[in-house]
């Protein structure tokens, strides 16, 4: 790890006008893709600004059809949160899934929503679940949000401070663990809202999270796992590694998808 | 069986403190004035090295030396060596290019010693790791087993085709004429996959130099600390040896990794005393991934001939084994004397042939990995066998049931001369407690969810107890593999064993404490252990090969043996009774045929204060030692039984049963027999579904983390069914076996058999993760979904 001057900002504002400020700066949120990166050396921020004493980026809270999770929620508070069990269970049982009791106690929302890994399971949620990322300047619909891998709307220096869901009327989430990081290899989002089906895919695209149009539309019609009976994503756009080629990534998100829809009718 | 003695399930008594983190690993040693060393390592997989330039790191803060290995040249500190010679058919000696500790005009794998940067802090040493200047002219890289002869690359000038050695092993005439009369043959292409060893603790050496005694010491994760000296003074010269003290406190794991002689400590060793303070050196785990010897990578064709009768009555192997870039200290005799005398397994077969032909390639080396050789021998013959099995329409249990061997002893074509077994009876168990009977029902069970069931059969046998000294001299090993022991007792009867084994995490301060409290009768709390420390233990050879039991335990009864004489001529002074008519009975010395007898602690006392003798006839004191030179190995052996259900719509592999029926011998304590044949199955599992280490065609290690290399979890894992059989090994005073190899060298053949009888077909490689399983499983027919 290279040396990094570290500041603790206690309201937004001040984080803010601390990147403003400072060069070279990265937001630190959990730290579980930063913190390992800088320990390799492949990153070394001159200043890290780390969000975790900011009250106002903290709490969950329901209203009307969504709701709101604060950016610095852990994984494990959103899992064992009774607001978001009770609304959206399907959220709730996909924060359980991610990592380990470490990594969940740990990483946040807003962290992971960020950094838009192509294998995190939340950017999945977003879509599905067709959230709204609040930031410090703006709302930004999760549709416009994720923009490849690793690549998000985010402005230099715009912190989100929360995610809004909205709730469906069922939904569920299916992954597929690559067997060495347990990240999701392939992960399905499937939700039923009132104007339709959503299904996001993470893990298994070339660019990063994407949803499944022809999915959706079968779903819509008809919110059962034989409705994707010869719905298949393209195989030339999925990911390819040694854990899983873009033809077994492909077929897996077939797999993953009636498994989904299947868990979501039964709930 | 006393509450403590040989056989108890004793509580490990060293768990105490590892568990509470109070374990002193080399890492935890701070010495006064200590620097911190950091390797700069190849980004290339080969490459010449026109010019490195340290001069900008030299002015790096914190920065004391920068060394490369011109600086080792100077001072005529050697390369590292390969321990074992093996000859190749045609008697000439195997082709072993330089291995220099720091590099010497050429890197050979990514990963490689370029240089060394001593600083204040680990960090600094970083840092200016990063300013030295390396002019690399990259040249092509060889990285693939099976074309590595045929690559345009050449790893080493000694060796111009990269063969290391074209070795064989058996009766190649008699073998063919068994091809010519049989039956039937089955042929098998086998990849035994790479491994990367990873034990819980990464390497790590402390180097320190005396300058008041010109005494060297040093702290390193060693299984083996005494070899570790003799190679170091011997045969790289850094110290002569009576100077040198070499410790290996407690290590966390090794499965061999930590046998071998590796260039950071040789260079702690040495640059302590050039920058005149300690030099700490510690592995994080990408070095691990890069520079620890890896395990396997064989890739094989083997042919089985059986008779008309389904009677085995050939065998003929030709094996491909990557030894890396460089030969590892004991890599050679690993794909040769430790894998080919293996072939034969359970079963009596009169003809074997074996052709093995090392070679380089620019990866890291390759060397002994739990199991080594004996895995990949039981690969081979238990694919084969349950193939031929199938081939022929035969259960595969009952096929392996007709040609086992019975009769003991029995001297296979390959060395090998098996003392003592009983196959079917472990055989038998097994059947019983996987409930072979019922697997057809629980198979068309699995079918009617849509799910393919499977099972397969392991009959696995290994050499252990490495090793009578003259039989493995005759083979090429450069040292003898006996063991010592010390039995200390002091005048207050407890007693401290010096053993020449070396414990990271065997759990040899409880078993060694359990024959010491069975045959002198006194608490296990009563007895240490001592091991680990060249300067307290008299020369040992240490722990590998499931030996420590067999060998190290054999040589710890032999010194008591002569302790227990020697208290029978103190308590006859004592008890005024002649020496022949002294018992030792309970821990109490007694005169036969009366009710006189002392305590094993008041004799103890007795031999030490001297007053009931004159020291000109008995001498004093109460301490004896022993050398205990194996007459032969042991053979542990066993049936594991693997059951599989497979989801073909992902190719997930769910291990659903998993029985292993083990004959060890003797057993010192069930309860940690049974954690080590946990923890081996576990690492075979991981080796049959799940690791693999792969280098892409450019040289670069591409699983070099546990993000992409995937260690198996307790997740993967079923509930183990253990049964055991014995039959007591007769060529050692104790009856053991060894039992720490036997999980990973039964395992991978029992879990891909149960694969390929789940899919139908024998078309799936190691590791059988999920996406090679879902492939081979488009091939199978689907079984039909009942109605």
């Amino acid at each position: 790890m290279y040396a990094f001057e570290y500041h603790r900002p206690t309201s937004v504002k001040e984080a803010a006008g601390l990147a403003g400020q400072a060069e070279d700066t990265k937001f630190l949120a959990g730290g579980h893709t930063l913190l390992p990166t800088m320990k390799l050396r492949l990153a070394g921020p001159a200043n890290l600004i780390d969000l975790g004493q900011i009250a106002e980026l903290r709490g969950i809270e329901r209203s009307g059809d969504t709701i709101t999770i604060g950016a610095m929620m852990k994984h494990a508070e959103v899992a064992n949160s009774a607001e978001v069990k009770e609304a959206i269970p399907a959220l709730a049982e996909m924060a359980e899934l991610i990592g380990d009791p470490h990594v969940r106690n740990r990483g946040t929302i807003g962290g992971s929503v960020a950094n838009n890994d192509p294998s995190a399971d939340y950017p999945a949620a977003c879509l599905a679940l067709n959230a709204t990322i609040i930031t410090n300047q703006r709302k930004i619909a999760a549709d416009d949000f994720f923009q490849g891998i690793f690549t998000t709307a985010l402005e230099e220096g715009e912190i989100i401070t929360g995610v809004s869901f909205q709730v469906p009327s069922q939904a569920a989430y299916t992954k597929f663990r690559n067997p060495a990081s347990r990240y999701a290899l392939v992960g399905v989002f499937v939700a039923q809202h009132a104007d339709g089906a959503r299904v996001a895919v993470t893990g298994a695209g070339s660019n990063g999270v994407f949803r499944v149009p022809a999915m959706e539309q079968a779903l819509s019609g008809n919110f059962a796992p034989e409705a994707l009976d010869g719905v298949a994503v393209d195989e030339s756009e999925m990911n390819s590694d040694i854990h899983a080629d873009a033809a077994y990534r492909a077929h897996l998100v077939g797999v993953m998808a009636r498994r989904a829809v299947q868990a979501a009718v039964r709930r | 069986m006393t509450a403590t003695g040989i056989g108890a399930p004793v509580r490990r008594k060293e768990d105490q403190r590892f568990i509470t983190g109070q374990g002193r690993y080399v890492d935890d040693f701070n010495r006064p004035g200590q620097t911190h060393a950091y390797f700069l390592r190849s980004p290339h997989a080969h490459a010449a090295i026109r010019s490195i330039d340290t001069g900008p790191a030299m002015i790096m803060p914190g920065v004391i030396a920068v060394f490369t290995g011109d600086d080792l040249a100077a001072d005529k500190i050697g390369g590292l060596i390969c321990g074992w010679m093996i000859h190749s058919k045609d008697g000439s000696p195997m082709k072993a290019g330089p291995h220099p500790a720091l590099a010497q005009g050429k890197v050979r794998y990514v990963g490689d010693h370029v240089a060394v940067v001593i600083a204040e802090t680990l960090a600094q040493a970083k840092d200016a790791a990063e300013a030295i200047v390396v002019d690399y002219d990259v040249l092509p890289a060889v990285v693939d087993t099976a074309q590595a002869t045929k690559a345009p690359a050449q790893v080493h000038d000694v060796s111009p085709d990269n063969t290391v050695f074209n070795w064989h092993l058996g009766n190649k005439d008699d073998t063919e004429a068994a091809f010519a009369r049989a039956k039937h043959v089955t042929k098998i292409d086998l990849i035994n996959n790479r491994l990367v060893p990873n034990p819980i603790e990464p390497r790590a050496a402390v180097g320190e130099y005396d300058f008041g005694t010109d005494n060297y010491t040093l702290y390193t994760t060693s299984q083996n600390p005494h070899v570790a000296r003799l190679v170091l003074s011997a045969f790289i010269g850094v110290a002569p040896e009576h100077k040198l003290r070499v410790i290996a406190p407690d290590v966390g794991g090794g499965f061999g990794s930590k046998i071998f002689i590796y260039a950071e400590e040789t260079v702690c060793v040495w640059a302590a005393k050039k920058v005149k303070r300690p030099v700490k050196w510690t592995s994080d785990r990408s070095e691990a991934f890069l520079s620890d010897a890896h395990g396997r990578d064989h890739v094989t064709h083997a042919e089985m001939a059986t008779d008309e009768n389904g009677k085995i009555i050939g065998l003929r192997v030709h094996t491909t084994a990557n030894l890396g870039a460089y030969l590892s200290t004991f890599s050679s005799s690993v794909p040769t004397y430790l894998y080919a005398p293996l072939l034969s397994g359970q079963y009596d077969i009169p003809a074997i042939y074996c052709e093995v032909d090392g070679v380089y390639t620019n990866t890291a080396p390759v060397d002994a990995y739990r199991g080594a050789g004996r895995p990949e021998a039981t690969f081979v013959v238990e694919r084969l066998v349950e193939k031929t099995a199938r081939e022929l329409g035969q259960d595969p249990a009952e096929f392996r049931r007709k040609n086992y061997i019975t009769q003991f002893p029995h001297a296979t074509p390959v060395i090998m001369t098996y003392d003592t077994g009983d196959y079917a009876a472990s055989l038998d168990k097994a059947l019983e407690i996987a409930d072979y009977r019922n697997f057809p029902a629980r198979k068309q069970e699995s079918a009617r969810r849509g799910k393919l069931r499977g099972i397969g059969f392991s009959s696995y046998i290994e050499a252990c107890g490495i090793a009578p000294s003259q039989a493995v001299g005759s083979l090429g090993a450069g040292v003898g593999l006996w063991e010592s022991a010390e039995v200390r007792v002091n005048p207050t009867g407890s007693v401290e064993v010096l053993t020449g084994s070396h414990s990271h995490g065997q759990g040899h301060e409880t078993t060694f404490a359990q024959l010491v409290s069975d045959r002198l009768g006194i608490s296990i709390d009563q007895v240490s252990i001592v091991h680990g420390d060249t300067d307290k233990v008299q020369f040992g050879m240490g722990t590998y090969g499931s030996r420590s039991g067999a060998v190290g335990m054999s040589a710890i009864a032999k010194a008591i043996d002569k302790v227990i004489a020697k208290g029978k001529k103190v308590a006859a002074h004592v008890l005024e009774a002649s020496e022949g008519d002294i018992e030792f009975k309970d821990g109490r010395f007694g005169v036969a045929g009366t009710d006189r007898s002392m305590a094993f602690g008041e004799i103890a006392l007795q031999a030490y204060i001297a007053h009931k003798f004159s020291g000109q006839d008995l001498e004093p004191g109460l301490k004896e030692g022993a050398f205990y030179d194996p007459t032969n190995f042991t053979f542990p052996a066993g049936v594991h039984i693997c059951e599989v259900e497979i989801d073909p719509d992902t190719g997930v592999t769910k291990i659903e049963r998993w029985t292993a029926v083990d004959d060890f011998g003797v057993i010192i304590n069930p309860m940690i027999v049974e954690g080590q044949v946990h923890g081996g199955i576990a690492q075979g599992v991981g080796q049959a579904l799940l690791e693999g280490a792969f280098y892409d065609e450019s040289g670069q290690l591409i699983t070099a983390s546990f993000n992409d290399y995937c260690m198996p979890r307790a997740i993967d894992l079923p509930s183990f069914q253990i049964g055991i059989t014995v039959t007591p090994c007769p060529s050692n005073p104790l009856g053991i076996k060894g039992c720490g190899e036997a999980g990973a060298i039964a395992a991978p053949p029992a879990v891909i058999n149960a694969i390929t009888d789940a899919l139908g077909h024998e078309d799936i490689a190691m590791p059988a993760t999920p996406q090679a399983v879902w492939r081979a499983a488009q091939k199978s027919r689907m079984p039909m979904a009942a109605e």
